[in-house]
């Protein structure tokens, strides 16, 4: 039954996803809105890994952006020179997908090498290593030249679309959900919850940590991938620590270990976030407000821990439905106590 | 063989020695109480015990395997799947997650299915989660807490907070179970009960018990053998008749009636 259940939510969420691909495709959408909807789906994929970092797990990191930037330049790198890492045989869209999966990779050794030490220690420390560590790949990336130093690497082609958004951010989605209702995630939720008992029921605490942490970098690294490929080019400028603040306001709008809230929240600031382009500089005012306004009025975010499902919105579904109904009934003494 | 000995056991936190040439030794399937006054160093022990601290000095060693020595600490989680678990003075309780979740953690050392079964909810995910499942309902219903299982353990009473804190304990399956004041905070009734079970998990699950409590009616009442602490040393050890009128205890408990 459960099993039945999950396969029939992939099975909505696919049919979901070729719906607004047709309608794309036939103009039904236009190119600005589609050019909206996968932006949208990058940063639920970067906004869902990095609450199972900081929601799922309890830690704290600022440095997706980095990861970010690692898995976009990489990416951009085998896709743009066609003699690198990946036989030149492979070209086009197999090119983009290879180099996108090995942009996540290289993301995730990354995340091996950072998380290693600064996740032994308690406390704020892996806030404030990835902090300087999303400023250190900046700044590398700044200075070199063989992609185009502070000016960008041009001329990608644009391989990411719709669909390939779409279905990372499923797939993110439905791992980064199955992996939190196995064992393994619930050894990551006790961290969360409470890191000396975590580890004296036998939860070794440092390496359920740096497995969260790998995860969430190499999907970052992905979404990283198909940002570059959508907007034609990688830069220092757009991985800078405003995007980490960014995809880390929508984990916490969304609601600190609610992938649900989390997908919510990337699909309202990414519509936000094109609503207010002309007022860019309002705009950080806004989110910097919104954030203060959560920490002290929710701070575990607006769904908190809780998710929605399809099972919850049939219910809501038939509770509003059971509302109008009833006042056809007449004479319900019910109603009248309301 | 003896459960857990440990040898000249020191800590100093700066200048502060809270533990020194602590030396004690449980035989398999006792029930010893550890009491002192507040601040003698009592939940420091479990600490040490349980590798949360690491000694300055000293030796543990449990069921003849060395826990620490020579520097060299085991990692707390490395303790447990060794056989030892603990409650706390406060208790810690996965607070957000539901009384059954808080129970199945305590058989995440036991899991065998890797990453990849976990991602996908593939191959042995589905038999070894409902394996967990069971085993973890049934493990409630002896604590009589499988009404609740759904509940959030924060939304428990405050008694069957303890309760279940020492439920996850046992299910790690330990051999020594630490209770760190298990009654603090109970009504008498509470306590009667409590002494009612720690009787009982010692019975039923076969196993060696260290208490530190402060109700010493509970003390004296369970316990067969008692160590005295205070000033993170020693003072008095012996049967519950003995540690009644030594006085170095009343002393140390300053009048207090033993
Ligand atoms: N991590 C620590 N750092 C400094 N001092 C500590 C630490 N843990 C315990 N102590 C000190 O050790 C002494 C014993 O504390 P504790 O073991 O909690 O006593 P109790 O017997 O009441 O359980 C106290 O003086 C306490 O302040
Ligand atoms: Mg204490």
């Amino acid at each position: 039954m459960k099993r039945f259940q999950s396969l029939l939510q992939i099975l909505i969420a696919v049919g979901i996803g070729l719906f607004l691909q047709v309608l794309i495709n036939n103009g039904m959408i236009n190119p600005y809105y589609a050019h909206v909807m996968t932006n949208m789906c990058i940063f639920i994929t970067a906004a869902v890994s990095l609450n199972l970092i900081n929601g799922i797990c309890g830690q704290f990191s600022l440095g997706h952006a980095g990861f970010m930037a690692v898995g976009g330049y990489t990416a951009a790198i085998i896709t743009k020179n066609t003699s690198l890492f990946v036989p030149a045989m492979i070209s086009g869209q197999p090119r983009f997908f290879l180099a996108t999966l090995i942009g996540g990779i290289v993301a995730a050794f990354i995340g091996l090498l950072v998380g290693l030490p600064s996740l032994r220690l308690r406390g704020d420390y892996l806030a404030i290593t990835t902090l300087g560590f999303g400023e250190i790949i900046r700044i590398l990336l700044l200075n070199w030249q063989f992609v185009g130093g502070a000016s960008g690497y041009f001329g990608l082609k644009k391989y990411t679309n719709f669909t390939w958004a779409y279905i990372l951010a499923i797939i993110t989605i439905v791992i980064i959900r199955n992996f939190i209702q196995s064992s393994h995630g619930r050894a990551c939720i006790s961290i969360r919850e409470d890191e000396i008992a975590a580890e004296t029921m036998g939860v070794p605490t440092t390496r359920y940590k740096v497995i969260a942490f790998v995860i969430a970098a190499f999907f970052a690294g992905t979404a990283g991938s198909m940002m570059g490929h959508v907007n034609r080019m990688v830069s220092p400028a757009s991985f800078t620590f405003m995007l980490s603040i960014e995809i880390l306001l929508m984990v916490v709008l969304g609601g600190l270990g609610s992938i649900s809230g989390s997908v919510g929240a990337a699909i309202f600031l990414t519509f936000a976030n094109e609503a207010l382009r002309r007022f860019r500089a309002f705009r950080m005012i806004l989110y910097s407000l919104m954030m203060i306004v959560i920490m002290i009025f929710r701070p575990k975010g607006l769904l908190g821990t809780k998710e929605i499902s399809l099972h919850d919105i049939n219910k809501t579904m038939t509770g509003i439905l059971t509302k109008f109904k009833r006042p056809v009934k007449k004479d319900n003494p019910v109603e009248t106590s309301e | 063989m003896p459960v857990l000995e440990t040898t000249n056991l020191c800590i100093r936190f700066g200048g502060l020695t809270a533990v020194s040439d602590f030396n004690i030794c449980l035989e398999d399937g006792e029930l010893v109480g550890l009491i002192g006054p507040n601040g003698a160093g009592k939940t420091t022990v479990f600490n040490l015990l349980t590798g949360v601290y690491e000694p300055t000095e000293g030796a543990i060693s449990f069921c003849n395997e060395a826990l620490c020595s020579a520097g060299k600490a085991l990692q707390p989680y490395r303790i447990t799947m060794k056989g030892m678990a603990r409650t706390f003075q406060n208790i810690r309780l996965f607070k957000e997650l539901s009384v059954i979740d808080n129970v199945k953690i305590a058989y995440h050392q036991n899991v065998k299915y890797g990453l990849l079964p976990a991602f996908l909810h593939a191959g042995p995910y589905a038999a070894e989660e409902k394996e967990i499942e069971k085993k973890a309902i049934d493990f409630l219903e002896i604590f009589n807490l499988h009404g609740k299982k759904d509940e959030q353990a924060k939304n428990l009473p405050y008694g069957e907070q303890r309760r279940l804190e020492i439920a996850r304990a046992l299910a790690t399956n330990p051999k020594l179970l630490l209770l760190d004041e298990p009654a603090a905070g109970m009504n008498p009734q509470e306590t009667s009960q409590l002494m009612e079970l720690i009787r009982f998990i010692r019975d039923k699950f076969k196993l060696t018990i260290l208490l530190i409590e402060h109700d010493m009616a509970l003390v004296m009442g369970v316990c067969e053998r008692i160590y005295v602490l205070d000033y993170g040393k020693i003072i008095a050890h012996g049967s519950p008749a003995e540690i009644r009128c030594d006085p170095k205890v009343i002393e140390a408990y300053l009048g207090e009636a033993v």
